[in-house]
Order: C-alpha cells, then structure tokens, then sequence
C-alpha cells in the first residue's frame, strides 16, 4: 500500500519538474515536439532507475567508510559513466531504439533530475508513507519520479505544439510563454496537494 | 575579444538565465527570497571562477578524450569545497538552498564555459569570463529572488515593506516562479531588442 | 605547448592523477570543516530547544512516553520543564511539532518542525497560536484547565479562520504531548498536590545534552 502511495505521490502531487524544480532544462529545451519529449521521458525512466540503484548501493559503500564528503564527485562520475555505458550498449544491442533517442542520451548526463534523485534516494530524503527507506523502496521512487517527469515533459510539449501556430506579441515569443504556460500547469497540478 | 568585453558578455548579452535559459532549476528553486537567489548565485560564481582558471590552466595536460571526466571532477570538487564551507559558516543558508548545492555540478552554466571558453584561452579571460557569467547568473537570481519576495510576501531582502496580507502568495510558491520568471524574460527581451 | 596527445597511458595517468588531487582537495577541506560544521548542528539544536523551554542548564537523555519522545529539562538539578515531540495529521500530511511545558504544565512555548498545510491557510498554525490575540494564543494555557479544542467543538481556542482541519489537528498534536508528559515520572500535579518521587537527577553540571531525538536531529 505504501508503494502505490509513494507513487501517486511521485507522479501528481509532488511532481518533479512543478513542486520540486528538477529537469527544468531538458523540460523548456526538449519540449517543443510530442514525439521527442516522448522519447527524452522514456530515456529519463531508463537512466534515473539504474543510477539510482548503482548510486545507492556506492552510498552504502561511503558511508562505511566515512566518505560522505565524496559523493557528490562520486555520484556525477558515476551517472555519466552509466549513461556513456547505456549508450553503448544501447548502440550494439538495439540500434533502432538507440536512433530514436538519438543526442538525448548523453544530454541526460547533466539533467539536475538525475542526480537530484540519486542524493535524495541516497539520504532517504522522500516521503516513505511508512515503508522502510531501502533500495526497494527507492527504486520505485525513481521510477515513479520519472514517469512524473515524463508526463510533464508530453503535457508541455503537446501544449507547446498548439502554442507554435498563434500569434504572439514578441517579447513574448519563444520561452517567456513557456514559463507562463508552465506556471499554469504548475497551478494546475497544486490541485493534487492533500490526495496523499 | 578584449577583457572587459569578455566580462560584460557573461552580465548582458549572453546572460546565462535571460538570453541563454542555462541553469533553469535552481533559477526556479532557490529564488522564493532575494537572500536566497543571491547566495545561490553567489556559490555558482566561487565554482565558475574557480573551475574556468584551473581548466585553463591545465587545457594542455588534458588528453581530449577524456576531457569530460577531468572537467566533472575539477568542477565536483569545487562543488564540494563550497558546499562544505557554506554547511560550516553559512547554516541558515545550507537550510534553505538544501539540494540545490550538490546540483551546481550539474548546471549547464558551469559545463558550458569550461568546454566552450576555458578549454580554448588563457587563465586571465576565463577567470573573467567565469565572474562575469557568474555575476550575471548571481543578478538574474537576485532580480527574481526580488521580485517574487516582493509581490509574494512584502518583504525585500527581509526588510517588511507592506504588509504580509497584501501580498500575492502565489509567487512565493511553486507556479509563481515559473510565471516571474517568463515575465522577466518577456522584459528583458523587450529592453534588448529596443536598443 | 601543445595539449597532451590521448595515448592509453596518458589518459590513465590523468584521470588517476586528478582523482587522487580531488580526493586529497576534499579530505584537507573536509578536515578543516568538520568541527565547525558540527558546532553549528549542535548550537541550533541548543536555540530550538531554548525556544520552547524555560531557561535550564542541562537536559536529560531523551524518553519515549506514550509513544512520543520527551526531553525533560533541568535548571540546577531542579525540574523545570519537558520538551515534548508530537504529531498528528493535518490536511495534506503529517504536522510535526514540539512544544514545551513548564513544571507546572503550562505551555511555554512551540515549534513546528515540519508541515504541509496550504500555504496562506493551514501554514499559519507556526506563529497563530502564539499571537495574543482573542483566544488563539496558547502559550500560558494548562492543558488540563482549559479545553483544548477549537471553539466549533465546543473548545476555548480560536482556530485559524477557514483552517479548522489544520487547527484541530495542531490543538490534537499539542494534547497528546501534555497526556506524555504528564505520564514522566518527575511531573508534579500542582493542581491536584500528588507528587511524583524525585528521581536521581542526571544532571551533569558540565555538559549540555548533546545527544538529542534523531527527528530533532533531522530537522535542525
């Protein structure tokens, strides 16, 4: 029971990009078409579940030896290795996926959402609903924020879709009505607070 | 390019947060006061200062294939210094940037002129190109952390101006920093195009 | 000079010789950090504790009373006050606070450690139940001599306009810490005259407790 609330709560009412304000490069950047958002939040979901568990167990290990201070260094070296090697394997073992993901991939490298988890996960920083802060239960946080992700990442880029045929004043043309749309969709996930 | 141009190029016209939107999360994240916009600020620039001058120093020792690891590392453990120092002598400040400390190493801001400046000239330009990218970066935060700390709450870097029930909370919250934001990029868009 | 060329060994050699400079960087900062950090963790535990409770010169080791941690508090081995830690859950999650009760049970004081209340509304219980205004000040009040409800149920507080849910969750957290603390053992019933025995004092004049509750820890 908790997981399911752990996930609710994930995805709607503390979503990532609109409560927490991680992703928000890739989330302006990457937006601006449905099908490239689709495929920047299905390589979000990928990366963010196999560097947090990889994070977490390397935690396990500084924290025995009293090497907190280094994990930050270690965490980021870590992600992008994760990422230079998921790239490679994705290139031999499925090229057309790796195509479809195209430059994303190592873009993901220095998306705050990544290792923004990866510390949260790692200090147990999250609201657990009751159940024990371990790997399970993190992995499932991960997975849960990144579909949140996702679903922010397609909302927008279906809005911005929309947004590209009218008419703008021109100051106003290009991220300033990002933001502004972004803020309403921001209002409108606060409708969420309190479910969980 | 000569130097004083090299400063005013981060502040105005390749303004990290205005013109080139690098470094949105803690833009968003860390500006609910002008205090907070500004000391976030402030611990970018220490690490873009400090990053640009030891990468330029060492361009040459780098073998380029493994450039980008070398540049986490020298910019991780600058993170970490200034992270260490602000836990230390800082601790209200620790309090309310909180994640985004860590984050700074992954800012565009700061991989972005190491691999598009520092790697290419001299200690001088890129310790001024990292101060004036990061004071630019450290204005764009302060001017939002203002702003939303103004309208939201009536404060102005904690000095009461009107009072708390006039203000309007949104901005203090989530949406408004999204909303701040767009419109003072539709501002300054504005300004730079009229000259 | 020209940039180092990308040959097996001169790639190792970097990457390893820079690890090691960071990692020796951070160690040496680290060091000298280390002290200072923890004095600044230790002196906010010491400030949000003084907030709720009178003045006091030591503070005994933390109990768990009715499933709620209480800190007693002692100003020259003499009983003063407890620091009680209590929750309930409010509108959109859990509202965690601590409040602090002199020896005679009045409330000195309160904190809010953490809460998720609507902003504007529900987050107003941090200072609405301090202002002396009306009946919404609780600092003073006796739990056990005043009905520590909100005035819809028939209480004598005055819940915050259009947050009653938040109000009576606050006013809910605040009773279950006085029903702890008069279960401590050194609680004196002024009211009533029945004494507890006095227990030996753990007061140690030269040290200030410094191993606190890990939610106080978490918090602060």
């Amino acid at each position: 029971m908790a997981y399911f609330l752990i996930i609710i709560s994930a995805i709607l009412v503390n979503n990532i990009v609109f409560t927490q304000f991680l992703g928000i490069c890739p989330f302006i950047g990457v937006s601006k078409k449905i099908d490239t958002a689709i495929g920047m939040g299905a390589a979000v979901i990928f990366v963010l579940i196999l560097s947090t568990i990889v994070t977490y167990l390397i935690n396990l290990l500084l924290v025995k030896f009293q090497l907190e201070f280094l994990q930050t260094i270690v965490f980021i070296l870590v992600i992008a290795a994760l990422v230079q090697m998921v790239e490679i394997i994705l290139k031999k073992i499925s090229p057309s996926l790796y195509q479809a993901l195209g430059v994303f991939l190592p873009l993901i490298t220095t998306n705050c959402c990544i290792l923004g988890v990866a510390i949260l996960v790692a200090q147990g920083n999250y609201k657990t609903f009751g159940a024990e802060a371990g790997l399970l239960t993190g992995t499932i946080f991960a997975f849960a924020t990144a579909v949140g992700f996702a679903l922010a990442l397609v909302l927008f880029a279906g809005i911005r879709e929309q947004l590209s045929m009218v008419k703008l004043p021109k100051g106003m043309e290009g991220s300033p009505i990002a933001l502004i749309v972004a803020g309403l969709l921001a209002i409108a996930f606060m409708g969420f607070s309190g479910i969980v | 390019m000569n130097n004083l141009k090299i400063f005013l190029n981060g502040l105005i016209k390749e303004n990290p947060i205005f013109v080139m939107l690098l470094g949105m999360c803690p833009t968003l994240g860390t500006t609910t006061s002008a205090i907070n916009g500004m000391g976030m600020g402030l611990a970018t620039t220490f690490v873009l200062i400090c990053s640009n001058v030891v990468i330029a120093a060492l361009k040459n020792l780098i073998p380029d294939k493994v450039h980008i690891p070398v540049y986490i590392v020298i910019i991780a453990t600058f993170v970490t210094i200034i992270q260490m120092c602000i836990e230390a002598y800082m601790p209200a400040l620790y309090e309310s940037l909180g994640l985004f400390i860590p984050l700074i190493v992954v800012n565009c801001i700061v991989l972005g002129r190491a691999e598009a400046f520092a790697a290419k000239n001299n200690v001088w330009s890129s310790f001024l190109d990292g101060a004036g990218s990061g004071l630019g970066f450290t204005f764009a935060l302060t001017l939002l952390g203002l702003v939303r700390e103004l309208l939201g709450t009536g404060k102005a870097f904690s000095l009461t101006l009107f009072p708390e029930n006039y203000g309007i909370l949104i901005f203090v919250l989530a949406p408004g920093a999204f909303l701040a934001l767009g419109y003072l990029i539709a501002i300054f868009n504005k300004l730079n195009t009229k000259q | 000079m020209k940039r180092l060329e990308s040959n097996l060994l001169n790639m190792v050699l970097v990457l390893t010789i820079s690890a090691l400079f960071a990692a020796g960087a951070l160690a040496g900062v680290y060091m000298l950090t280390e002290e200072p950090i923890r004095l600044a963790k230790e002196n906010k535990k010491q400030e949000a504790l003084k907030v709720v409770l009178p003045e006091f010169t030591c503070l005994s080791e933390p109990e768990i009373v009715n499933d709620l941690v209480v800190v007693k508090a002692y100003n020259n081995d003499e009983f003063v006050g407890a620091a009680v830690e209590s929750s309930a859950v409010g509108f959109s999650g859990e509202i965690k606070l601590i409040v602090g009760f002199d020896a005679e049970g009045k409330i000195v004081n309160y904190s809010v450690l953490e809460q998720y209340e609507t902003p504007g509304l529900g987050t107003k219980i941090v200072d609405w139940f301090k202002t002396d205004k009306n009946r919404q000040n609780i600092c003073g009040l006796n739990p056990s001599q005043v009905n520590f409800t909100v005035d819809k149920d028939g209480g004598d507080i005055d819940a915050i306009t259009a947050s009653t849910i938040s109000s009576r969750a606050f006013l809910a957290a605040v009773q279950a810490a006085y029903q702890a603390y008069t279960n401590n053992p050194d609680y004196v019933d002024s009211y009533s005259g029945a004494s507890a025995q006095a227990d030996a004092l753990p007061c140690d004049t030269d040290s200030l407790q410094t191993t606190l509750p890990d939610s106080i820890n978490k918090n602060f």
